[in-house]
Order: C-alpha cells, then sequence, then structure tokens
C-alpha cells in the first residue's frame, strides 16, 4: 500500500510497480551521471552547482551539502568513505523508506556522484533495520545498477571505480547519529564519536568520511540535470528545492507530499486531506519528535522552510509533520515522546542516560496524578542539566520537547497536576486517536 | 552450529567490507543466526564470535545494543506493535490493546501455545501507515484495522498448523 501523495521530483512517477532500473532509465536516470564522466567534469564543477542549489541536509541538521563535500580533502591519495544514512527513525519521519522503495536508484546515482566529487571508491547504504524489506529491495537494486555497469570497475568506460553495498540496523535510533553509524558499520555499538575530529578527516575506519541523508542524495542527479540555480529557485532563497513533507497524526490522507520549499502550512495541510473529523487543530511538531512543538494558530502562518520554522521557534528538521487535533492530550502526548528517547539513550554520556530516566518518571507521574507543583521547575532543571552536556544531540533532542510543551501548554499540564486528571476527557482522547483508515 | 547455507550467507556479508574489517558484518550474522536459530543463545552468540574472530564480548555488546536481537527465547511468530506518538495519534495504542485482547497476554509474554509473542516497538519509520507492527523483525503490516489484525492472527495460526502438519 502506497504512502505516496504527491510526487514533484524524485517521487514523481514512481511506484511499487515502477522502481527497477528500467523505469529509473526510462524516466531519465543515470543521465546526469553519464554528462558528467563521458564529459569529464573537474570535482570542483560538481561541488560548485550543489553549492550553488543551496541544497541543505534532508536528514534533520539542514547543514548546506556543497559546503559539507568540500571539506573532503579529495585531493589526497587513500581510500575515501561515502555513507548514506537511512536509519530513519526519528517518530515522524517516513520519507527515505518510499524514496529507497519507490526510487532506489535515485539513491544511488546520487551516491556514486558524490563519490565522484570527493575521491572516493566506495560507499556504504546504512538502513533502519525496521525496513528489512527495502533493504532487500536496495540490495536487488544495486545489483542491477553493477550489472549495467554504473557501479565497479571502470564505471562507463571512464576508468571511474566505485563500489556501494547495503547494510542494515537493528533497531536502534541513535545509530542516525552519524558517528554512531559509522561505528555500527564498524559491528560495534552504535555509540557516538566525540566531534572533533569531524568524519570528512577521521570517519569509517579511521578514513575520510562524508555522510548524508538519503534524501539528499537522492536530491543530487535531480539538481545537476537541472542545474544549480533553477533548483535553488525552486524553492526560496537559502532553502532550494523541493523537500518530501512527512504527515501523519490526525489529517485525513497521511503520507510524503514532495512540494517546493517554502509552501504554506495550510497548504500542506490542505493536501494532507485537513485536520479529521473537522476538528480544530491544536499543535503540531514541523520537523519530526526532537523539534519544538508550535501551537496550530503559530503553525498555520508559517512557511514549509527551514527559516520559517526556525522563526516560529522550532525546527524543520526532516520535515515530519506530526499533527494533533484538539483531542489530544500533551501531557499525554509528551509522556510517550520522553520514554522514546529514555529508551534509546545510548548510555554514554550520564547527563543523558540519567536524565532521560528523569525527564520519563517526572512527566509519567504527572500524567497519572501523581504530578506536584514544583515538577514543572523540575522538568525545566532538568533539561537545563542535559542540554549542551552530552557528545551528541540525543539528550537535546528528549529535552526541547518537554522545554516547549511546558512553554506552550503550561496550563494543561498545571490542570493535570492539581485536577489529577486531563482538561480532554479520557473518552474523547480515545475517539480521537482510534484506528484511522482512510475512505 | 549453525548450516552451511547460514555460512554462505554470513560469507557474501563479509565480502561487503575491506579485508581485517570481518567485524562489520556481526549484525548482518547475528540477524542470519537469529532466523536460523530464532534466538540468540550465548552458545550461537560465541560461534559468531569465533566465525567472524571477534571476542566473545564484543559480539554480546552488539547483541544487546540493537533491539531486534532476540536473546531469549521467543514465539513462533514476535509481533511487536509501534506505539509510538505518530502511531499513537492513530490507533497505534488501541492496535496493541486489540492484539493484547485475542491473545490473552500483555508485552514481552507468549501465548500458552508458544506461538505468539507481543512487544511493544519503537519508531519504525512508517508512521503514515499506522497503526504498524512487525512479524518477525522483517515483515511490516501497515494501516491495521481490527479487521486486518484478526485475519492476520488467523493465517498465522493457519500457516503454523500446516508447518507441524
Amino acid at each position: 500500500m502506497s504512502t505516496l501523495k504527491l510526487g514533484q521530483m524524485i517521487l514523481k512517477d514512481c511506484d511499487e510497480s515502477r522502481w527497477r532500473l528500467a523505469d529509473y532509465e526510462a524516466r531519465g536516470g543515470y543521465q546526469v551521471l553519464r554528462r558528467i564522466l563521458t564529459e569529464n567534469w573537474s570535482q570542483e564543477r560538481v561541488i560548485e552547482e550543489v553549492k550553488t542549489s543551496a541544497l541543505r541536509g534532508r536528514g534533520g541538521a539542514g547543514f548546506p551539502t556543497g559546503l559539507k563535500w568540500s571539506f573532503m580533502p579529495r585531493q589526497f591519495p587513500g581510500e575515501k568513505y561515502v555513507v548514506c544514512n537511512s536509519d530513519e527513525g526519528e517518530p515522524g519521519t517516513f520519507k527515505d523508506r518510499d524514496i529507497l522503495r519507490y526510487n532506489p536508484h535515485s539513491v544511488i546515482e546520487g551516491m556514486i556522484i558524490a563519490g565522484y566529487a570527493m575521491g572516493a571508491s566506495c560507499g556504504y547504504n546504512y538502513i533502519h533495520g525496521e525496513i528489512f524489506e527495502v533493504y532487500e529491495r536496495f540490495e536487488e537494486a544495486l545489483e542491477e545498477a553493477r550489472r549495467a555497469g554504473y557501479l565497479g570497475e571502470n564505471i562507463l568506460g571512464s576508468g571511474f571505480h566505485f563500489e556501494l553495498y547495503a547494510h542494515h540496523g537493528y533497531g536502534a535510533y541513535i545509530c542516525g547519529e552519524e558517528t554512531a553509524l559509522l561505528e555500527s558499520i564498524e559491528g560495534k555499538k552504535g555509540q557516538p564519536r566525540f566531534k572533533p575530529p569531524f568524519p570528512a578527516s577521521y570517519g569509517l575506519y579511521g578514513k575520510p568520511t562524508t555522510i548524508n541523508n538519503t534524501e539528499t542524495f537522492a536530491s543530487v542527479p535531480f539538481l545537476l540535470a537541472m542545474g544549480g540555480e533553477q533548483f535553488l529557485h525552486l524553492g526560496k532563497p537559502n532553502n532550494g528545492g523541493m523537500k518530501i513533507f512527512s504527515v501523519s497524526g490526525h489529517v485525513n490522507r497521511p503520507g510524503n507530499y514532495e512540494i517546493p520549499m517554502g509552501t504554506p502550512f495550510s497548504e500542506l495541510l490542505e493536501l494532507a486531506g485537513g485536520v479529521r473529523g473537522g476538528r480544530k487543530l491544536k499543535a503540531v511538531i514541523p520537523g519530526g519528535s526532537s523539534a519544538p512543538v508550535v501551537p496550530g494558530d503559530v503553525m498555520m502562518e508559517c512557511t514549509m522552510d527551514y527559516d520559517s520554522i526556525a522563526q516560529a521557534g522550532s525546527m524543520l528538521g526532516s520535515g515530519a509533520v506530526i499533527v494533533m487535533d484538539e483531542t489530544t492530550c500533551m501531557v499525554k502526548a509528551l509522556e510517550r515522546l520522553s520514554y522514546f528517547y529514555y529508551e534509546e539513550s545510548c548510555g554514554q554520556c550520564t547527563p543523558c542516560r540519567e536524565g532521560t530516566g528523569w525527564l520519563y518518571r517526572i512527566v509519567h507521574r504527572i500524567e497519572h496524578g501523581q504530578g506536584r507543583v514544583e515538577d514543572l521547575e523540575l522538568l525545566e532543571s532538568a533539561t537545563s542539566n542535559i542540554m549542551g552536556r552530552t557528545i551528541c544531540a540525543l539528550g537535546d533532542a528528549a529535552s526541547m520537547p518537554v522545554q516547549s510543551f511546558i512553554k506552550h501548554f503550561r496550563d494543561e499540564f498545571l490542570y493535570h497536576i492539581e485536577h489529577k486528571r486531563c482538561l480532554v476527557p479520557p473518552e474523547v482522547q480515545w475517539a480521537g486517536s482510534d484506528i484511522y483508515v482512510e475512505a | 552450529m549453525l548450516s552451511p547455507e547460514a555460512l554462505a550467507r554470513i560469507d557474501r556479508e563479509i565480502a561487503k567490507y575491506p579485508a581485517g574489517q570481518k567485524q562489520s558484518a556481526v549484525m548482518a550474522a547475528l540477524r542470519i543466526a537469529q532466523e536460523e536459530k530464532g534466538w540468540l543463545s550465548e552458545e550461537t552468540i560465541a560461534f559468531v564470535a569465533d566465525y567472524l574472530e571477534m571476542p566473545p564480548v564484543a559480539v554480546y555488546e552488539v547483541a544487546t545494543f540493537y533491539n531486534m536481537y532476540d536473546l531469549a527465547p521467543v514465539g513462533k511468530y514476535k509481533l511487536t506493535v509501534c506505539t509510538n506518538l505518530p502511531c499513537a495519534l492513530s490507533g497505534g495504542y488501541h492496535a496493541a490493546e486489540h492484539l493484547k485482547e485475542r491473545l490473552g497476554i500483555d508485552f514481552n509474554e507468549t501465548t500458552p501455545d508458544g506461538l505468539f509473542t507481543l512487544k511493544e516497538g519503537e519508531c519504525m519509520g512508517a508512521c503514515g501507515d499506522a497503526p504498524v507492527l512487525l512479524v518477525n523483525n522483517h515483515r511490516m503490516c501497515c494501516r491495521m484495522t481490527r479487521e486486518r489484525l484478526d485475519a492476520l492472527l488467523e493465517t498465522l495460526k493457519r500457516q503454523a498448523t500446516e508447518n507441524t502438519q
């Protein structure tokens, strides 16, 4: 069953029955790679085009891709790696799964071009273990690309050599953090590394490595085909291109929508069929569970790009839009998210390992009618003792929902503490979040 | 300890990585071992360690860190239901409650006939398809209404009977 609703670039004209090499080639696939190799483009020219396009990392951080590529010591000999982060486990995000199952060759072509531009001859795609069937399909797509001469020795007679493999996760959210992901490929526990050194100087097996998200790599062939300038103009300044938004929660048509950067949120909500049952929009998490929650009325004024969402006090993140209607209990919603971070903390840094447990237990007791008035202050103090004191961003990711839920829905938390129950009656909450299948 | 077929599959995984980096294949090797044995016993872990020339404790660390590995026996069918927030907003809890009621077990329990184990899962990256569950880690079932959940249980029960006959 397809979650794909609207594809304007990567997800255009592809689906469950049109993911194979022949389909991709019929859509113009591998033409850009062919051009680069036969016209003998310089590495700098590829990187400059990517810079011009203002493509920013689609995994969540939004770092400029061209700039990241320029950090690689490409002029120096020795093995270098290109790694794709398809460990998509940020609650609310489900775009990379659709890219990989409907258009896997766009990722493969993007990675080959990245390898060419950065002087790497080997790549790995790290795929979330929970989408194992997608991993198996990606392996099939790799086999097709090898047979067609797009991977391996002397690609298309150019003398360029690049090999690409798939590696699967097996249930650890933290491996979406790029250095934890590298540890995981090396066959270890996925615990993040200290930075610096950054992967561009010390990455996989200690070699220079660049890690990009699935959607970032998949965008590369498209942006090079149309030119960086044109790609930029699809979106808005500093926020180039198309972006896939994963819309989940209380909407009539949950799914992936690939639309220009800078599209008003209200339009995206309309594409997703609006709020279910004609109910009122209460809140939106606009960039995956780690992004601060935004009240519905503020969200309705935003456009979907890095800068507008940042102005609203949140992050575009991975483009995962979690929609909550008026039947949602914000304390219960936060309790579930806090449990997630507690469960997924890798345990390496004390503030995160212990702090995420504190956050979960305090929110849990508020939700279960055992909260104390001083708990809100305690939560704020706990978050400020976690943030900025850990090796990776999981501690911050656990703290930002807590801070923003309390900031915007303080009354609801206080009501829980004072009245030992929720403002939204339980039967209403359950009705709003029952199993939903669109008509 | 593992079948020649399983070892051949592990060898194909080892070949993906540079010489001297056999350890990189440990996640796949444990997955393949679990597919064959049903779960990962200490003997199985030690065998994988020996095969990949790793200290057993390093393999054990990996097996305990990633939550799709089972370090104790599970039912013939392990059902993992996502209840994370996006799923919960679209029936994740309802689906889990329905399964608990039908199977007469809670999370982390196995039915007395040994057929089903129920687990609560974290985000599987398929939130638009909620409610979502995994059968034995690798098969994802999407948009699971109560009718679909019942049909799935019936199919699996039938499969199990056919396999034993």
